[in-house]
């Protein structure tokens, strides 16, 4: 074989790598403008500088914290990587992964996903694991969310989960293909809409209110994680009304929290401290809040923070006060852009609306 | 030889057996006749043609057929 | 382990790499070890029957071999003082010897084939019998797993004893060699049912990394990947869906499913054997060809010379000839030809042969009577056909169109009508039910419902039917182009540009159109089973 041939059949295989990997582009989902969740794990990387507080945990906190108010009011700077049903070894890697990039000063993990001891959905696993960038973190996570007919393969080459999307394709997918617009607020996930509470389900009979095992041993292994990078833990319970947070939950957290020292805020119960009106403050009926409600739980939360473990106002370095500046002026050009769509249409026509159970 | 083109014969009495080498190739004989054959030779010379021996090679004359013929009796 | 696996894909791949950095002695080796592993994955207690089968074999095939060579040595020894008559009964006695050997084990290897597969069937039949005469019918069924692959390697195995006692070739010495003949894994889970003396040419030799049988065996893998995947898992969705709930698919719908079945068929089994061949390809290895563009066969008879050939010359080979050559046939050959005529002593033998032979194809291809009369009604295809021969060769020197192309692709088009219809009892796997559909095509005239949109409600959109068609018309050029020569050997002549556009448009097809992954179940090859 002489040097040209040899060029070409380099050349050749390179196409076909390049070739497939624009499709696989191609074909993921963007999560622009339905199920935006699917891009919140992601927007993470694009963030320049470091937070002094990360959360964790399913929709109760990439619905219900407001970010861009921590700053507002106390100059903290943090970041959610929360995601759709999110499990807690979902949330663990995430945390894992998240301290080889910084290490913060606290970690807050909602303690709803407890509930979960299994993988539960195909879909709710992608939401999570797709963004995550390539690394240990990710396969371990993957490893530990599969369910029994998902393949690794087809989360290291999502083209093979993903190419029978081929007779769905829109605009969208061409013009995301290589840049996504961002669409969350340091993972926070905005509404404006309000849909206030009506009925509240009733809560199901459980046969076991234990939470299982493989739950409890994420939970101990965040806490060993925590204390190895020197990141104050605290677990919290969103106040979302529903999903039922049953008082034997509860009590086990309480337990659990007071035995390995830890902060545990329960805000469903501190509902009238923390000012939520659910006539106002959510957008589904008691699901999930609304940015009224969002900006409400971070004043609060905000404030235990500071006081408890002397979270520095980094309201007056010129450096993140820009940055900042910039999140907070995307935050407001967004809030009016939902208020004035509201107001045209009733609802949010852009958002894709669409009732999910989380 | 003689025996052999009797048999052939009654068979096909319109070919030429002494002439033909493509009785399988041109399907002249089908697995009737093949069958047949066999059957028609054990009787006549007392020889049972294995099964293995049932290729195209050994049917396609009846020059093949004698040599095939020779040969196993040979054997005994 | 499926062929259409991510595992089976890793694993091969590794095969591949690991079979030409070895040193080239060991190839084999790797070859009985890679086989090995593939069938612990399929079942760990399968080792144990191919083991059985392959250490039966190898003793009967050596004591055979033993036998044969003694009586070699004794006769050129004493080729001077013994009697022709005398040499005969020597002769006559060591055969009998190798017969025993021969028979203990065809009985023992088939024996073990009718217990794991056929057991079930025969236990349901004395059910039904007894409960018809008034029984209870109370025999429990057994609760014993089909080994995967049993029916081919078996048949392989039991050519190979066959042919050493008739003395073709000699037993093969080292046991492990004839292991990796039984489970040689690329064929072990649908075929071709190779020989010993063609596939131990290339299965035992050493073989230098080649160019050449790496990328045709890779293009020939990719051909079979999809075939398998992009249209058989596809129209089996489609398929599925009419066969399950007969009752609404009637009369057009039961015509779509008999043609559909034959087009998911035969994308998924010539698929499957492109796939082995390939894989053999790339290890240098030649496997027999096991199709010759079968749906391009102008009668059943011919279609059955050109599908699924290694079975069809297996059951030739070892069950026709020995049949209607055997002395029972030659006694019925006299009788008739004495007592009757000619006419039918010749065809009395052969005709009971063929009926035999058919009736042991169907039960091959699975135990349930579905499968009995699918082999019997071609049986009678065939046998009728060739008793109305006299009255095609008049019709056509009557009227003179034989030859023309119309006629030709009408032959064509027939011969594939029928043998989809005969293939519905494969497909419905109930006769009645058959029988009822095959009615129905007949008698519910719904035609029109085909275009008012229920062929949606299959399980398959519009840009499956799409990819459907182009699948089609892919599938027919080349069986087209293979008309003139191998396919790939005609490409490689072709511009580099041409050629690479062609690969990668294959291997992207796959990857996009492949009806894989979520959404898709992944589906066995339907030749598993068998």
């Amino acid at each position: 074989m002489n040097k040209k041939k040899f060029g070409l059949r380099v050349a050749a295989v390179c196409f076909l790598f390049i070739a497939i990997w624009l499709l696989q582009r191609l074909l993921m989902p963007k999560y622009v403008s339905a199920i935006v969740e699917g891009s919140l794990i992601e927007e993470y990387y694009r963030e320049e500088t470091s937070h002094d507080v990360i959360f964790v945990g399913d929709c109760e906190v990439y619905e219900n914290i407001s970010p861009i108010a921590l700053w507002d009011n106390y100059g903290i700077t943090s970041f959610i990587r929360g995601g759709a049903q999110q499990l807690i070894w979902q949330s663990y890697y995430l945390l894992e992964e998240t301290f080889k990039y910084e290490k913060p000063e606290v970690a807050v993990f909602n303690i709803l996903a407890m509930q979960y001891d299994e993988p539960q959905s195909e879909a709710y696993n992608r939401l999570n694991l797709d963004g995550m960038r390539m690394s240990k973190e990710k396969i371990k996570s993957i490893n530990a969310s599969m369910m029994e007919d998902e393949h690794l393969a087809e989360y290291l080459f999502p083209l093979l989960r993903y190419h029978s999307r081929w007779n769905e394709l829109s605009w969208e997918d061409f013009k995301y293909i290589f840049n996504k617009d961002k669409i969350s607020h340091n993972g926070y996930y905005m509404r404006v809409d309000i849909q206030p509470v009506k009925t509240i389900p009733k809560p199901k009979k459980l046969p076991s209110y234990e939470f299982g095992e493989k739950a409890w041993e994420y939970l101990n292994r965040m806490v060993e994680l925590c204390k190895e990078n020197d990141v104050q833990l605290v677990l919290i319970k969103a106040p979302s009304i529903y999903p039922h947070w049953y008082d034997e939950w509860d009590a086990q957290i309480k337990e659990y929290s007071e035995e390995h020292d830890l902060l545990y805020i329960n805000l469903l119960q501190k509902a009238d401290e923390v000012g939520i009106d659910y006539n106002t403050d959510t957008y589904n009926g008691g699901l999930h809040l609304n940015i009224s409600g969002a900006e409400k739980v971070a004043v609060y939360l905000g404030n235990i923070l500071k006081e408890t473990y002397g979270l520095k106002d980094h309201r007056d370095e010129p450096e993140l006060s820009s940055v900042w500046q910039e999140k907070s002026r995307f935050y407001n050009e967004m809030r009016e852009k939902q208020l004035r769509e509201l107001e045209e249409y009733g609802y949010l026509k852009s958002l894709g609306v669409e009732k999910r159970e989380d | 030889m003689e025996e052999l083109l009797e048999i052939l014969e009654e068979l096909h009495p319109d070919i030429d057996f002494e002439e033909c080498d493509t009785l399988i190739d041109e399907n002249i004989l089908d697995s009737f006749d093949i069958i047949a054959l066999i059957s028609e030779i054990n009787l006549e010379f007392g020889i049972s043609i294995p099964p293995d021996e049932i290729v195209p090679e050994n049917f396609n004359s009846a020059q093949a057929l004698y040599q095939l013929i020779e040969r196993l009796s040979d054997e005994d | 382990m499926l062929f259409a696996s991510y595992n089976f894909i890793v694993f091969i791949s590794v095969l591949f790499i690991i079979y030409y950095i070895i040193p080239k002695k060991y190839q084999w080796v790797l070859l009985l070890l890679a086989s090995y592993l593939f069938y612990f994955f399929a079942g760990p207690s399968y080792l144990i029957y191919i083991a059985a089968t392959t250490i039966s074999t190898y003793i009967a095939g050596r004591m055979i071999g033993n036998i044969a060579q003694s009586q070699a040595r004794y006769l050129s020894e004493h080729k001077k003082e013994l009697t022709r008559g005398e040499k005969r009964v020597y002769r006559d006695r060591q055969k009998s010897k190798m017969w025993r050997w021969l028979l203990a084990c065809l009985l023992f290897n088939f024996g073990i084939l009718a217990v794991v597969k056929y057991s079930n069937f025969v236990i349901a039949n004395i059910n039904h019998i007894s409960k018809a005469v008034g029984g209870t019918g109370g025999f429990s069924f057994w609760n014993i797993a089909l080994p995967m692959g049993i029916s081919f390697y078996t048949f392989q195995t039991m050519g190979y004893i066959i042919d050493v006692y008739r003395g073709k070739y000699s037993p093969e010495k080292n046991i492990f060699k004839l292991a990796l003949f039984v489970s040689f894994f690329p064929q072990l889970v649908q075929g071709p049912i190779s020989r010993f003396d063609d596939l131990s040419q290339t299965l035992f030799k050493e073989h230098p990394f080649e160019y050449r049988n790496i990328s045709f065996g890779l293009q020939r893998i990719v051909w079979g990947y999809f075939k398998k995947v992009v249209i058989a898992d596809r129209i089996m969705v489609a398929v599925n869906t009419l066969i399950k709930d007969p009752e609404t698919y009637q009369g057009a719908f039961a015509l779509v499913g008999m043609l559909f079945y034959a087009f998911q068929l035969y994308a998924d089994f010539t698929g499957g054997i492109d796939i082995t061949i390939g894989i053999a390809e790339v290890l240098g290895i030649k496997v027999k060809e096991n199709f010759d563009r079968p749906y391009f066969s102008k009668s059943i008879a011919e279609y059955w010379r050109r599908w699924h050939i290694t079975m069809g010359t297996w059951f030739r080979d070892y069950l026709f000839y020995p049949l209607s050559t055997s002395k029972g046939m030659m006694k019925i050959y006299k009788f008739t030809r004495q007592h009757f005529n000619p006419y039918l002593g010749k065809r009395i033998p052969v005709y009971i042969s063929t009926i035999i032979v058919w009736f042991t194809t169907g039960l091959w291809h699975g135990s349930s009577w579905n499968f009995i009369v699918w082999g019997l009604m071609n049986c009678f295809v065939i046998v009728i056909s060739q008793e109305l021969e006299p009255l095609y060769s008049w019709f056509h020197s009557k009227v003179r169109i034989g030859n023309t192309i119309g006629f030709r692709v009408f032959q064509v088009i027939r011969t594939v009508l029928l043998l989809s219809a005969i293939r519905m009892f494969d497909c419905y796997r109930d006769v009645p039910t058959t029988f009822r559909m095959f009615g129905s095509m007949f008698t519910v005239f719904n035609y029109r419902e085909l275009f008012n949109g229920s062929m949606l409600n299959l399980g398959l959109s519009m840009a499956d039917y799409g990819v459907l068609l182009l699948g089609l018309v892919i599938l027919l050029t080349v069986s087209l182009v293979q008309r003139k020569g191998s396919v790939r050997a005609q490409l490689a002549s072709r511009p580099h540009l041409i050629r690479y556009a062609i690969y990668y448009a294959l291997l992207i097809a796959i990857l996009i159109f492949g009806a894989y992954g979520v959404g898709y179940d992944s589906s066995q090859f339907i030749y598993n089973q068998f």
